[in-house]
């Protein structure tokens, strides 16, 4: 295989990888990937835009629940709810658990430490989005360059 | 707005459980995206829905039409405990909850609200390979019932009733279908040999209520009063030796949880122009308006029925009492009564004053067939004719959009109920009134005793005569379920000379309807039919109302298979 290609595919492996290794993506990703066929080569592409189009809106209901006079804390559980539910979808892991410690505060209808945790649960969010924004560009580069896309593999 | 990944689901014509036939309903986009892809590797036929109220109307317009449904808990427009309540109670399909949240009270209560899984999320495919399990035993469970329960009673309503059922043609999903039919689908689609092997034996037993078997229930707790009923009353009364207080007492959780949610459904959606309930006998009265606008079950005796017929009593009510200055259709509409019935009167009404009859039966079985008209309410003012011209719809493919019900009723009613003569005559009525009136909103209950005007009937006043009491006269007729809600059979005798006074009690009547149309069946009740047997009956009735309505015989005998009852509500 072209050098090139090769070294294509190893920066996209190593990029997998390490969203794996750092616990950003679970193994429900994978099972995505699986999902992914030829009726839908762009399957994994499309959920995850849905998922974090979804996602901002919440977090931007939860900024401005917490911003409230008097906060909703039931609506702040609601979403956060929400979110962990919608982050379980594609393997967010991190996401998944900064919701967790979320909702243990907000049930403590702690604000502080709600708002931080919202800040978290930004961060977590703007993580994953940017890693893996990063790989599919990857992705396309070396679909582009007429390479392919090393196989999924479950065991990691 | 519904988001559903295919339309109608088909009945599932490939191998078992290859095609099973799924509906999700999620408020997440990104799981709705992923379940429905997984499901499809599964080779199922997946439909989506965003929505719980959507999941809702797609189960009820298209009864038959999914083997089993999945849902989250976290809805935002209606806890999905509760639509796993709904969908087990009137469609009475398997039901898996899912949730991010594992928390034991969850699954627990998920278990309580008759879910048949409860899977958290996130979700692999492989969880969802083996969801079929659920829709076959439900299956076996049912034949299995059947078998060691049949009564004759059961069985013949269902096997006559329901041979000549389209699938999916009433409501309730296949699983609902008589045994005989589910038998032969099984055997068809699962190559199963033996799956009633062991069951007589050692099932525990379910009951399936049949369309007898619920009348009798309904009967039951209309006599013993709705207030004071109690499953160790009933169960006396009823009089059913293997039938257990364990049977009665879930079967009237069942039919308790069904009647508020329509009462909180017609209280929605009643907006009757100015027919209170004023009319009704103060028992009726009270109880209408206490509960719901719609078919008011609890009444159990003559009277009751006379309540409950929605808007065919009120219809006739309104037509009898002040026929003159009432406009019927006006009246009819505001009434929105039981689409059937009000719809059949009203327009009716000023031609051919057929009271109640219309009501009857058309808007009950098939309303699903017919088309949805919608009246405003305000429309008292309109004058019939725009009735008439808005309809035209032969019986046959009516398509009643009860608002309320889409579970409603038309239950296949068992082959023997006969609609006596004079109901046969009035099909035209109904014909008529159905597809005038699209009130879908349950019927009012207020009708008292309806008054019959006399003038209504012109040529059979005998037939209908005003009910000023309520008692049905019908009492000892044996009503005929399918007389209330099936248009068609009184279509079907509609040529026929011999009217069998089948109307079944008015108890009976308000048994098969559970669901809307109930309110229709009632209002025939009021109605007294003096002389089903009297030829004369037939002769009667004015020439014009046969050409008036040409309903098509052909269809309404397709579809006379007898509704089932609403099936739904008839697992224990």
């Amino acid at each position: 295989m072209d050098p090139r290609l090769r070294q294509m595919q190893r920066r996209w492996t190593d990029c997998r990888n390490s969203l794996f290794r750092e616990g950003i993506l679970d193994d429900m990703f994978m099972e995505l990937q699986e999902l992914q066929d030829e009726r839908n080569p762009d399957f994994i592409v499309e959920t995850v835009a849905l998922f974090f189009t979804n996602s901002e809106n919440l977090i931007r209901d939860l900024y401005s629940e917490l911003a409230q006079q008097n906060v909703g804390f039931r609506r702040v559980d609601a979403r956060i709810h929400q979110l962990k539910g919608s982050s379980s979808s594609i393997g967010a892991k991190r996401v998944t658990n900064a919701c967790i410690a979320f909702r243990d505060f907000c049930r403590a209808r702690n604000l502080t430490e709600c708002l931080r945790c919202l800040q978290q649960l930004k961060e977590e969010l703007l993580l994953v989005k940017s890693k893996l924004e990063t790989l599919f560009e990857l992705e396309n580069q070396l679909v582009a360059a007429g390479g392919s896309i090393p196989r999924v593999q479950r065991s990691f | 707005m519904m988001e559903s990944s295919k339309g109608f689901s088909s009945p599932r014509s490939t191998a078992f459980p290859a095609g099973l036939r799924v509906l999700v309903v999620d408020d997440d986009p990104t799981w709705l995206k992923i379940l429905e892809k997984m499901l499809k590797k599964c080779s199922y036929e997946v439909t989506t829905c965003g929505l719980a109220r959507d999941a809702l109307k797609l189960l009820r317009e298209r009864k038959g039409g999914y083997d089993i449904v999945i849902s989250d808990v976290n809805m935002p427009d209606m806890d999905g405990f509760k639509l796993l309540e709904l969908v087990g109670l009137e469609m009475d399909l398997p039901v898996i909850m899912m949730s991010v949240d594992g928390e034991t009270s969850r699954v627990k209560k998920g278990v309580q609200h008759g879910a048949c899984d409860y899977l958290l999320k996130p979700i692999r495919m492989k969880e969802l390979r083996n969801i079929w399990q659920h829709v076959f035993r439900k299956r076996i469970h049912e034949v299995r019932d059947i078998e060691s329960h049949e009564g004759l009673e059961g069985l013949q309503v269902t096997q006559s009733g329901f041979d000549q059922f389209d699938d999916g043609h009433f409501f309730s999903g296949e699983d609902m279908l008589t045994p005989a039919k589910k038998r032969k689908d099984l055997e068809n689609k699962h190559d199963e040999k033996d799956f009633t092997d062991s069951s007589s034996s050692t099932k525990k037993a379910r009951v399936v209520w049949s369309v007898d078997l619920h009348q009798k229930f309904v009967k039951a707790v209309n006599l013993i009063g709705y207030d004071k009923v109690g499953p160790k009353k009933i169960l006396d009364l009823m009089n059913i030796p293997w039938l257990t207080r364990e049977n009665v007492a879930s079967h009237l959780q069942k039919y308790r949880l069904y009647l508020s949610r329509l009462q909180k459904e017609n209280d929605l959606k009643i907006s009757y122009g100015g027919m209170k309930h004023s009319d009704l006998n103060p028992q009726d009265a009270a109880r209408a308006l206490s509960r719901q606008n719609s078919i008011n079950f609890e009444q159990n005796d003559a009277t009751n029925c006379n309540s409950r017929i929605s808007g065919n009593n009120l219809l006739i009510q309104n037509l009898n009492s002040k026929s003159n200055e009432i406009n019927p259709r006006g009246t009819t509409i505001t009434e929105k009564s039981s689409p059937g019935i009000s719809h059949s009167l009203s327009p009716l009404e000023q031609e051919m004053k057929f009271p109640a009859i219309d009501g009857i039966t058309p808007g009950s079985y098939s309303w699903r067939e017919v088309p949805e008209i919608q009246f405003h309410q305000e429309n008292a003012g309109n004058q019939p004719e725009d009735c008439f011209r808005r309809v035209a719809v032969p019986m046959g493919g009516l398509q009643n959009h009860v608002q309320i019900d889409q579970l409603l009723p038309v239950t296949s009613i068992s082959s023997k109920a006969q609609l006596p003569n004079l109901i046969e005559t009035k099909p035209l009525n109904v014909d008529y009134a159905i597809s005038s009136f699209t009130q879908a909103s349950p019927v009012k209950t207020r009708i008292d005793s309806f008054p019959v005007p006399t003038k209504i009937h012109t040529g059979n006043q005998q037939a209908i005569q005003p009910p000023s009491t309520n008692k049905p006269s019908m009492e000892s007729q044996a009503f005929n379920p399918s007389c209330v809600t099936n248009l068609e059979s009184s279509q079907r005798n509609f040529s026929s000379t011999t009217p069998e006074s089948a109307f079944t009690s008015p108890d009976e009547v308000l048994q098969v309807g559970w669901l809307q149309d109930y309110s229709t069946c009632l209002g025939l009740q009021n109605i007294e039919f003096p002389d089903f047997g009297d030829p004369s009956m037939v002769a009667e009735v004015p020439m014009h109302l046969y050409t008036a309505l040409k309903f098509d015989f052909e269809q309404l005998s397709d579809q006379s298979e007898l509704p089932v009852i609403n099936q739904g509500l008839f697992i224990a």
